[in-house]
């Protein structure tokens, strides 16, 4: 299980949501939201599929509206954003996509060097060459910039995602399914490349997942997610000792107890 | 249509004009947008150029061999009817008034509505599903400038160039049936059939390239970039894109002729 990161700042709070709503038509998917994530803090969102994890993150970084309730990233909220200054801050945030959303026609360099050079017209040739060198180092894969994104693994594919949104050096990383889809190894690399992420760009994080043990292994605290509502906050331990069905049910079908 | 009570809301005509007219309003947002985005710094022109090239160069090709056959084959059908007459010396300005008013705008336009249209509406609506559109917003990228606004701005530029293009090859066309029929020299060939042709004539058709250019981006774009249901939903933005496009470019022609022959 994770060790708690030292440097998490409890008076520093990063996102900070408060009774959030959202419906689509007459399926509420979030009904009364409320989190904090502190400073260096991993957050994970367990819950089942369907049940309103990713579209909580999606209106964290602004793709989506919530119907109410406040989402408050470092200290703006988002709702109430111009264009101009969402832009801003969602380079302050990074975003890693469970499909990771690479563009299809750019090679896996380019992808990198995408982000970079749109949001930073001076930036020279070398400069840029340097970061994305970095950044594939940091997940691990300088021998792919050359491929393109469909001669990648899963695993692979979702470290170059993880690097795009490094390149920025975002404060506050958002993972949506990190391991869906990987083979149990490839799990265990994602898992570690996240708290790597965590250490070397001191970044907070939330993590949504239905991967109990991507939860144990990368969360400084967990909430459950049921129906649209956290049924439970807390370190992993506290959370498993809930007596709640939809956790206990986790813990039976998963192989790490 | 659900309220947010959960209770479905009823139709205010029925469920079908109700999506029509949403589809229609959402459509005028989209077209008010481009304007907004097309006039805001920084301009994409890389990006801008690189459709031009896949616009333009790419549809090159088609185009030459479509617009060719064009003005060989209508040459070829209007021959016997004005040899019976004796008046087979009108064919350059009688195929030159066609092609330059007529054929030249609309064989462009449903070339390329077919084959840029398409090719868009699938780029697009694959990006949409698969989360790239996303992928660049989240990246603080404004994909509407960054895929629409060169999209279409390359189409409305690009058809007039390539209308030229193809009036002068469907000429070209012409001009072999009418050397191999009547041994005309090219010289002799083009200045008749340029003897009837206004600058009215080359202004219009270059607006209605232009207006089909431009509805060819928006319709392909609009459908790409809002397409939803996975890989369905990509074949959907597709062939939609052709479909409206060419239904909106016969509609645009006939409202066009109407205003030339009115100022004529």
């Amino acid at each position: 299980m994770k060790q708690r990161n030292p440097e998490i700042d409890m008076n520093d709070v990063v996102i900070s949501i408060r009774d959030l709503y959202k419906s689509f038509g007459s399926n509420h998917v979030l009904r009364g939201i409320n989190l904090d994530v502190h400073k260096g803090e991993n957050v994970v969102v367990l819950g089942r599929s369907g049940t309103g994890k990713s579209v909580l993150i999606k209106i964290i970084v602004g793709l989506l509206y919530p119907d109410a309730g406040t989402v408050n990233v470092l200290g703006k909220d988002v709702s109430a954003l111009t264009e101009a200054d969402l832009r801003e801050l969602r380079m302050q945030v990074g975003f890693s996509f469970q499909s990771a959303a690479l563009y299809d026609s750019m090679t896996v360099g380019e992808n990198l060097a995408f982000p970079l050079r749109r949001n930073n017209k001076q930036i020279s040739n070398d400069q840029v060459r340097r970061m994305v060198d970095i950044v594939l180092d940091a997940v691990g894969l300088s021998q792919a910039i050359n491929q393109l994104p469909a001669e990648l693994s899963g695993g692979q594919r979702k470290r170059i995602g993880i690097a795009r949104t490094l390149i920025l050096k975002p404060q506050i990383m958002l993972y949506d399914e990190p391991t869906a889809g990987l083979d149990p190894i490839t799990c265990i690399e994602i898992n570690n490349l996240i708290n790597e992420v965590q250490r070397r760009f001191n970044t907070s994080s939330i993590i949504i997942t239905h991967d109990l043990t991507c939860a144990k292994e990368t969360g400084d605290s967990i909430a459950v997610m049921q129906e649209g509502q956290f049924v439970a906050q807390g370190s992993f331990d506290d959370v498993f000792r809930k007596e709640n069905d939809l956790i206990q049910s986790f813990y039976q079908y998963n192989f790490i107890q | 249509m659900d309220s947010s009570n959960g209770q479905p809301e009823k139709p205010v005509i029925s469920p079908g004009v109700d999506r029509f007219f949403i589809n229609v309003h959402t459509t005028f947002l989209f077209v008010a947008r481009f304007f907004r985005e097309l006039f805001r710094f920084p301009f994409e022109t890389r990006e801008f150029i690189r459709q031009c090239y896949m616009v333009g160069y790419k549809s090159l090709a088609l185009i030459s061999l479509t617009g060719f056959i064009t003005g060989l084959v209508f040459t070829k059908q209007s021959r016997p009817s004005l040899s019976e007459f004796g008046a087979t010396s009108w064919l350059p300005s009688l195929i030159a008034i066609a092609v330059i008013r007529a054929l030249a705008p609309l064989v462009t336009a449903l070339i390329c509505a077919g084959k840029v249209g398409s090719s868009i509406g699938a780029e697009l609506g694959s990006m949409r599903v698969t989360e790239q559109i996303d992928a660049m917003e989240v990246s603080a990228i404004n994909p509407f400038k960054y895929l629409v606004v060169t999209r279409v701005l390359a189409t409305t530029v690009c058809l007039p160039i390539l209308m030229a293009y193809t009036a002068l090859v469907g000429l070209l066309g012409s001009y072999l049936d009418v050397h191999v029929n009547e041994q005309t020299s090219i010289t002799f060939f083009f200045l008749k059939a340029f003897s009837d042709i206004t600058f009215l004539d080359l202004f219009a058709s270059t607006f209605k390239a232009m207006a089909y250019g431009f509805t060819i981006g928006i319709v392909s774009c609009y459908q790409g970039y809002n397409a939803s249901q996975g890989t369905q939903g990509v074949g959907k933005a597709a062939n939609i894109s052709v479909v409206i496009s060419m239904f909106l470019i016969f509609i645009e022609e006939v409202i066009i002729v109407q205003v030339v022959n009115s100022i004529r």
